[in-house]
């Protein structure tokens, strides 16, 4: 146990503005002493932009790193004999990949995070799980994907796991139906990246025209709408067409990213992600990257308490977002509630490095 | 078979270790074995083997064979 895991035994969404700030400043202002002490790299980046050393008493005054210096460079702060999970993303703009290397600690910290964050909306029994995927990914264990670690935090929520797809990304139609049948009079679990939700579960079950029914399924899915550009589907289009086709209420898409552990944003009943107590959004201008104000589109940039193994703590994003309001939502969270409306343009996040792949 | 040998041979089975390995020390990660693939496997089996179901925060917080001895108490499963 270090002292960071207090942050754990305090209900996710109950800190008030005051009280998240003064953690979230302190934490990060440490981390920035840790990863300069043991990041080569990332000291250099501090120097370089005149931060380094210096303490900040404001979420919004640190300096972020981008989050594609991750595709080019290793960052880490652990020895590599301290290495215990390497995670990357999906890499699906361009062929590089984040790599992100985790410690005993810090991997514990995702975990717990993510327990409590998922415990909030579902509840602390362990429920009948369906995955939208293929246990393919989960088989190349020491280096996984993105989907592959997702479908792996997730599934400690659930028991009785059935991988949706087989090894070729077809619906197991049968084993489904049989599935629905078991727990037809018990709240199901399903999980999947938005996408495959879409595409291999619901426009499958469509097209085969087969009927079933998911009132007491809760369905938690992230990894955006990219794949899902020429369907022209967002979010309350997905929400609104899986309840028509199925009865399912519950559906909670969740923002994050594989470069920021514990920053996991939950989506609510009303439509917004909302920030746990261990991270916090900002929104700033591309032009001069001065903080937005509530309800002004900017660029995402994210901030974690949890990431000691690797200098991921303040992060900019490649998204666009809003961010509405702070503990106001009328879900009854506390913390800063937003929705994500889109990617910066490519011209602006590309260096000269990059565009030649285009 | 007390509690702890049918725990023992939860743990040699659904990890495919030897059970001369299963000892209190043994840590989640320590080995290839038990990462976080075979702890699912684990989980089941120990649901199934003493016919309970962990809650999530028991699944996260098994991270040694001590440790599942301790929760499995919280379960009624004396050792």
């Amino acid at each position: 146990m270090t002292e960071l895991d207090q942050i754990f035994n305090i209900p996710p969404y109950s800190l008030k503005k005051d009280q998240k700030q003064a953690i979230i400043v302190d934490h990060i202002n440490r981390l920035n002493s840790h990863h300069s002490e043991n990041c080569e790299a990332y000291k250099r980046i501090r120097k370089a932009y005149d931060t380094y050393g210096k303490r900040q008493s404001k979420i919004e005054d640190f300096l972020s790193i981008p989050v594609g210096l991750f595709k080019d460079f290793e960052l880490k702060s652990i020895k590599d004999n301290e290495i215990i999970k390497t995670l990357t993303s999906s890499g699906t703009t361009s062929s590089k990949v984040s790599r992100i290397f985790l410690d005993k600690t810090t991997s514990r910290y995702q975990t717990k995070a993510l327990s409590i964050i998922v415990q909030d909306f579902i509840g602390s029994r362990r429920l009948p799980m369906l995955l939208a995927d293929t246990q393919n990914v989960i088989k190349d264990r020491r280096l996984f994907s993105a989907r592959g670690a997702g479908i792996l935090g997730m599934a400690n929520f659930g028991r009785d796991h059935l991988y949706l797809l087989d090894s070729e990304l077809k619906l197991k139609v049968n084993d489904l139906l049989n599935y629905i049948e078991k727990y037809k009079n018990e709240k199901i679990l399903i999980f999947g990246f938005t996408y495959i939700v879409w595409l291999n579960l619901y426009e499958e079950l469509k097209r085969k025209n087969i009927d079933i029914n998911l009132e007491n399924a809760i369905l938690i899915h992230s990894g955006g709408w990219k794949k899902l550009a020429d369907r022209q589907i967002d979010n309350t289009a997905f929400k609104n067409r899986l309840h028509d086709a199925f009865g399912i209420t519950k559906i909670h898409n969740f923002y994050g990213m594989v470069e920021q552990v514990g920053s996991v944003f939950m989506e609510c009943e009303f439509g917004y992600f909302h920030s746990p107590s261990f991270s916090e959004v900002v929104t700033r201008s591309a032009d001069n990257w001065a903080p937005k104000s509530f309800g002004e589109e900017g660029v995402v940039e994210v901030l974690s308490i949890l990431p000691y193994s690797y200098p991921g703590h303040v992060l900019l994003t490649e998204d666009v977002g809003i961010i509405y309001g702070e503990d106001d939502c009328k879900c009854g969270r506390s913390g800063r509630y937003f929705r994500i409306i889109g990617r910066i343009p490519k011209a602006e996040i590309r260096g000269c490095s990059d565009t030649y792949e285009e | 078979m007390n509690n702890t040998d049918r725990l023992r041979r939860i743990f040699a089975e659904a990890l495919n270790i030897k059970i001369e390995t299963v000892i209190d020390s043994l840590e989640y990660n320590s080995i290839p074995e038990w990462d976080s693939v075979a702890h699912m496997s684990l989980v089941a089996a120990i649901d199934d083997g003493f016919d309970i179901m962990l809650e999530t925060d028991d699944v996260i917080d098994m991270s040694s064979f001590a440790k599942a001895k301790e929760i499995l108490g919280k379960y009624d499963v004396e050792f």
